[in-house]
């Protein structure tokens, strides 16, 4: 029997497998960051270890790094420690770091694929558990945790049963205005938070196929949020070409021999998955987040849902303090849903085609006055090529705030976060209680719904701009 | 590691499915750069509410939570864990758990245990009926055992055979694996040259 994409590049990884035992896998690439590594370095230091293959590993700061006066010392003492303790770290245990002022900082998610090191059929890790993001080019990439991060760093390895296949489907083609973010949303309203479990997620079909890169990309990023293990798409000629010319891809004789070998990265026909689910895309519409979890959503059109028609106890106790959290009345228009902040940006919309998208729509027009827009580029790179387009004069000049790169507002660890009971419109990954601050309140949404809600100052798409 | 064969201790009813990462331990609370002191992050959010559980002395020194399912979803912040054993924490006990939670539980030493959801519910209705009841979790025999004559539970809970193991011998994953160094030093050996590095050599 044929092998899943997934597995293919699970087999070309394992360094050893026993009966009875996880499989000792091998980690192409390892992705640091601030946050959750300075525990594992410590625990180096402890054992006497050291980085086994430096040059496999990269650092950037970007969760706890303010987006504003980013080229002064940090203003918190706290987060300053944070950061000043990766730098220490780097240096030590000589590990490439790409520090808050440096032209390749960013966050994590979109300075690996930015840099060319994130290519099909490797095993990708970070102590972050939207790493699924690299999946899009073909690679199993998964979030870990800080002894695992310890332990990669120490062996270059991780031991990790091997998950079960599922095949996430999605026939036809996206109407025009509807965005891979109205897929994944979509998806996961219909998945629920847990319905991944277990499993790495191959997107396919027409509709995924016809997605860019960087679309791609928010899908793969977003498989965390249904609880899959990873979710990757099999590379294919949108992938080569996003690729070929970045600093650290292969050259010459080498991308030849790379190529080769990632057109060997698909599924087999006779392959077998252990779960399959088809939806059709063109029946999608732009969809919003209502709920304290990404699986509650629903349509733009829609309305909160009324908690009392739950079957299920666990779902409708759920939604009701879900319900009270938002502050919402069940049967309230989404539409009607008045928004204080806008934020565009995170490593699930914080590229430069979100960037070029939302202006596209902003050009012209003003922010509605009780309403902020905050634009935060997902790396420098971005900031710079948005800047040359001159997309940070339209932000600007419709009265929106252009930040400096990082995480920002997704998670609300550095200043930029929401005030108790804010409510904002987010094209980031969670929408959980608190997540962009004490008491906000957060929508989950595309970037065209971002940026037409920034200027009608309601949930809004495109299309009720004219 | 310490090694975990059985522990006894109150059980705290947390009745709420979902508890994702950012309601265990929220963002703001991970600056540090130890692996203690994130007992004051735990359930941050809620602490403040006078009725939460965690606020009610009747379940004063709890060492067994008891949460319903897809406890730890989200994020892969270890510290979610080390904020719950901060706390006094040993072991959590849900019917489902968040693959990167769970995984970390295990590496750092706190008992993930899955049980059905039915012994989830009996299990809250004795702890709130009975404040400070407790609740035995035993890793050798994979029970899970509280009260006392017609109310007494016990069942069984879910485990991988792995962690288990590494549980009960209190061992360090990372020393397993460098006892493996030639297999993995083999295997860098056929790594196709193509592949990309950080470093380049000069």
């Amino acid at each position: 029997m044929g092998k899943t994409l997934a597995e293919k590049v699970w087999d070309e990884h394992v360094v050893r497998s026993t009966p009875g035992e996880p499989d000792l896998l091998y980690i192409d690439l390892h992705l640091i960051h601030e946050v959750t590594s300075p525990q594992a370095f410590d625990g180096l230091r402890l054992a006497g270890r050291t980085v086994r293959r430096p040059d496999l590993t990269i650092a950037t700061e970007d969760h706890n790094v303010p987006t504003l006066d980013w080229d002064k010392p940090i203003a918190d003492p706290v987060s300053k420690t944070q950061v000043d303790t990766l730098r220490r770290n780097c240096e030590e245990f000589g590990v490439r770091l790409h520090p808050l002022g440096d032209v390749e900082q960013g966050i994590v998610h979109v300075v690996g694929p930015q840099l060319g090191l994130t290519q099909p059929g490797m095993t990708i890790v970070c102590g972050d558990s939207h790493t699924s993001t690299h999946g899009a080019f073909g690679a199993i990439a998964f979030g870990i945790g800080t002894s695992e991060v310890e332990h990669v760093l120490a062996t270059q390895t991780l031991m990790q049963a091997k998950p079960k296949t599922m095949a996430v489907t999605i026939e036809g083609s996206l109407p025009p205005g509807v965005t891979a973010k109205d897929m994944v949303l979509t998806l996961i309203a219909h998945t629920g938070t847990g319905g991944g479990q277990g499993y790495i997620v191959e997107y396919r079909g027409q509709a995924v196929e016809e997605l860019s890169m960087e679309a791609r990309m928010t899908v793969c990023n977003m498989s965390i949020e249904w609880g899959a293990k990873a979710g990757l798409i099999a590379p294919d000629q949108t992938t080569f070409d996003y690729i070929e010319g970045r600093p650290e891809a292969p050259k010459g004789a080498d991308w030849d021999a790379a190529v080769a070998h990632w057109k060997t990265l698909v599924t087999d026909p006779d392959a077998h998955f252990d779960k399959e689910i088809v939806l059709d895309a063109s029946t999608m519409t732009p969809f919003v987040t209502w709920g304290t979890n990404p699986g509650q959503g629903v349509p733009l059109g829609g309305a909160v849902p009324d908690p009392s028609q739950y079957d299920d106890d666990s779902d409708r106790i759920a939604a009701e303090k879900a319900c009270e959290y938002m502050g919402l009345e069940p049967g309230t228009p989404m539409r009607d849903i008045k928004v204080d902040t806008v934020f565009i940006g995170s490593c699930t919309n914080g590229r430069i085609e979100d960037l070029r998208a939302a202006a596209a729509i902003i050009k012209g027009r003003q922010v509605d006055k009780d309403t902020r827009l905050l634009v935060v580029p997902g790396s420098v790179r971005v900031r710079l090529q948005a800047e040359e387009e001159g997309l940070d004069v339209i932000f600007k000049e419709a009265g929106a705030e252009w930040r400096g790169a990082g995480c920002s507002m997704c998670l609300g660890m550095n200043p930029d976060t929401l005030s108790p009971g804010e409510r904002s419109a987010s094209t980031s990954n969670r929408n959980f209680e608190g997540r962009q601050g004490k008491g906000g309140r957060t929508h989950l949404v595309s970037v065209p719904v971002a940026a037409a809600t920034a200027i009608r100052g309601t949930l809004s798409s495109p299309a009720d701009l004219d | 590691m310490d090694k975990f064969t059985t522990h006894t201790g109150v059980g705290v009813p947390l009745r709420r499915s979902n508890v994702d990462t950012d309601q265990i331990i929220p963002a703001v609370y991970l600056k540090r750069v130890t692996r203690t002191g994130f007992e004051d992050g735990l359930f941050a959010a809620w602490r403040n509410d006078p009725g939460f559980v965690l606020n009610n002395e009747a379940y004063a020194g709890g060492s067994v939570l008891v949460a319903g399912p897809d406890f730890g979803t989200g994020s892969s912040r270890e510290h979610a864990v080390w904020a719950l054993q901060n706390y006094g924490f040993k072991a959590v006990i849900s019917p489902r758990f968040a693959d990167i939670f769970r995984g970390n539980s295990g590496k750092a030493g706190l008992l993930a245990a899955q049980v059905d959801e039915k012994v989830v519910q009996r299990l809250w209705d004795l702890l709130e009926e009975h404040p400070g009841t407790t609740v035995t979790v035993d890793l050798e025999s994979r029970t899970v055992r509280a009260g006392e004559g017609a109310d007494a539970i016990e069942d069984s809970f879910d485990i991988d055979d792995y962690t288990r193991w590494r549980l009960l011998e209190g061992l360090d994953d990372i020393g397993i694996t460098l006892g493996h160094a030639d297999e993995i030093a083999s295997y860098e050996s056929t790594r196709p040259s193509w592949k990309p590095a950080t470093i380049h050599a000069i």
